[in-house]
């Protein structure tokens, strides 16, 4: 059976196979594996970076320097893309709400909070101009609450009684822990798309702080084909990084 | 009389004896990259306070949080990226000893500026529909579109500055100044929103120099945005200066274990570091480097 962490590339991978010619911008390790992993084999079309200010032509390994560098992408003209709205971003989430909101913020209080995190960063304009998915490393009922304590990133109910300014081009795509893949349902309501090979939908629910709708068969993440595997172990991430993340089973 | 524009030329104390208590001061760069850590070393000296500081924050809103002279805070972030958590701020911010708080997305910080440079009251923007930006910050506004699509935006207001300072590679004595690293981060705009602008540089060259070996694209600052020129070679000192000099991680390191640690561990990093003058604090990094070498 595979690793884990290769269910969790491949499966980020997936989440931006279909989104053609745009700016794929992952936020830590595991998103930055799969981005590049979709760029290998689904994608070639995504545009990638450095996660400083290039876009890279090749896709180096993780961490590793840019050989052919094709554009450059500044943190004011990251802004500028954001607004224009061709970017998927996959940020993390200290916490996610059953209607898709995420809380990068505080805990706590806003006025005097329990633990102080990042700060909202960009997860306000981020979702209400381009795609925005979640990378969760750890499951658990501390990340999958009942409401966050802070809205950070927008969740498509929100958006939408925020009129239709906000709700235009909110579009939260993917959520994607080391145990599932989630979405959002049509009730603007998070459900289960998958869960990973060796994962019982009960121990995702058994992880998650409220009620996680799921069909009655729900289907099982793909394994990652043998060039996926051969691509992430012996091209993306040859020093294994990826079991600090995801630690093997 | 002379025919060229006149010397700018400053002490770092000089530049902080333009400044006022309760001020509003810009801090450029970005999180724990090329940010005038020579200039918020001098402030942390002085007997400045009540200041709202205005920072796409990183160490320097952390060790003005430690050192109680911030009133307001205007932020989106505070980080050290191979530190996540900036321990000096999440103290201050647990501890509630920042009086006032205005936590913005990291675009509307942008917009605020250019608003402010613009000498615009506000600018629209979709960021901060939606989120908490707006419920923990009721005064920001909406706007309604006034054409046919009849969209409401955020109204981000403008973050106009008293002071905007900043850390340039290289700049001429009349405050002509160009970056050399991959980012100019927002540094022009900070100028632009401030009543006046302090450039802190690695060197200072003549201004032939700027462009010898530097495309003339880099030049981001002009001097007319300009109020004063400081050299302060290693001035970002523990953040990046690229291509100077990249982040002193163990610096960051020991800095975070610090300001994480007891009040003991604190006051024994702020007496070895931050309470002489700035070659002192140059003279202590070099020991501290040899060190851990």
């Amino acid at each position: 059976m595979s690793t884990r962490a290769d269910v969790c590339a491949v499966a980020i991978a997936d989440a931006f196979k279909d989104d053609g010619e745009i700016f794929a911008s992952p936020m830590g390790m595991l998103p930055m594996l799969g981005v590049r992993l979709a760029k290998l084999t689904s994608n070639p079309d995504l545009v990638i970076s450095d996660g400083e200010s290039l876009f890279l032509a090749g896709v180096p390994p993780l961490f590793a320097k840019a050989d052919v560098v094709e554009g450059w992408i500044p943190f004011r003209r990251v802004f500028d893309i954001v607004a224009h709205g061709k970017r998927h971003v996959m940020m993390g989430a200290t916490q996610v709400d059953r209607y898709g909101n995420q809380n990068i913020s505080a805990i706590g209080d806003w006025a005097r909070p329990r633990r102080q995190l990042l700060g909202s960063r960009g997860a306000p304009g981020n979702t209400v101009n381009n795609r925005t998915s979640y990378w969760v490393p750890k499951h658990s009922p501390r990340v999958f609450v009942e409401r966050v304590d802070i809205v950070s990133g927008v969740g498509p109910r929100r958006a939408k009684e925020a009129g239709p300014a906000a709700a235009r081009y909110n579009d939260i795509h993917r959520i994607i822990s080391n145990l599932a893949v989630l979405g959002l349902g049509p009730d603007d309501r998070l459900e289960l798309l998958s869960v990973h090979p060796g994962i019982t939908v009960d121990e995702v629910r058994e992880a998650t702080g409220f009620e996680l709708a799921a069909p009655a068969d729900v289907p099982v993440t793909r394994e990652p084909t043998t060039e996926e595997q051969v691509l992430i172990a012996e091209v993306l991430d040859p020093k294994g990084l990826r079991f600090k993340e995801v630690p093997d089973q | 009389m002379s025919k060229s524009p006149r010397d700018k030329r400053m002490t770092i104390d000089e530049v902080v004896g333009e400044l006022k208590d309760g001020m509003t001061i810009g801090i450029g760069g970005w999180g724990p990259r090329r940010k005038p850590m020579a200039l918020v070393r001098a402030i942390l000296r002085s007997d400045l306070t009540d200041l709202t500081i205005v920072s796409w924050g990183g160490a320097d809103v952390g060790l003005l949080a430690r050192a109680g002279k911030i009133r307001k805070l205007v932020f989106a972030f505070v980080s050290l990226d191979s530190v996540p958590l900036e321990p000096n701020f999440q103290r201050a911010r647990q501890d509630g000893t920042i009086p006032e708080l205005v936590e913005l997305d990291e675009g509307m910080f942008q917009t605020g500026l250019r608003a402010a440079a613009q000498r615009l009251p506000f600018l629209p923007m979709r960021a901060g529909l939606g989120s908490d930006v707006l419920v923990n910050q009721p005064w920001i506004r909406t706007v309604t579109s006034p054409y046919d699509d009849g969209e409401e935006l955020v109204a981000v207001p403008a973050l106009p500055l008293d002071v905007a300072l900043v850390h340039l590679n290289r700049a001429d004595q009349h405050g002509n100044a160009t970056y050399l690293g991959p980012d100019p981060y927002f540094d022009d705009l900070f100028c632009m929103a401030a009543d006046r602008a302090y450039v802190s540089c690695e060197q200072v060259v003549d201004t032939a120099g700027l462009t010898v070996d530097v495309p003339v694209q880099r030049l981001l600052i002009s001097r007319m945005m300009v109020s004063g020129v400081v050299e302060t070679p290693n001035g970002a000192h523990f953040t990046t200066c690229t291509p100077d000099y990249e982040r002193d991680e163990k610096f960051q390191r020991a800095y975070a274990a610090a300001a994480s640690g007891s009040d003991e561990d604190w006051a024994a990093f702020r007496g070895r570091f931050l309470e002489g003058d700035e070659a002192a604090y140059q003279s202590a990094v070099q020991a501290f480097g040899e060190e851990q070498a």
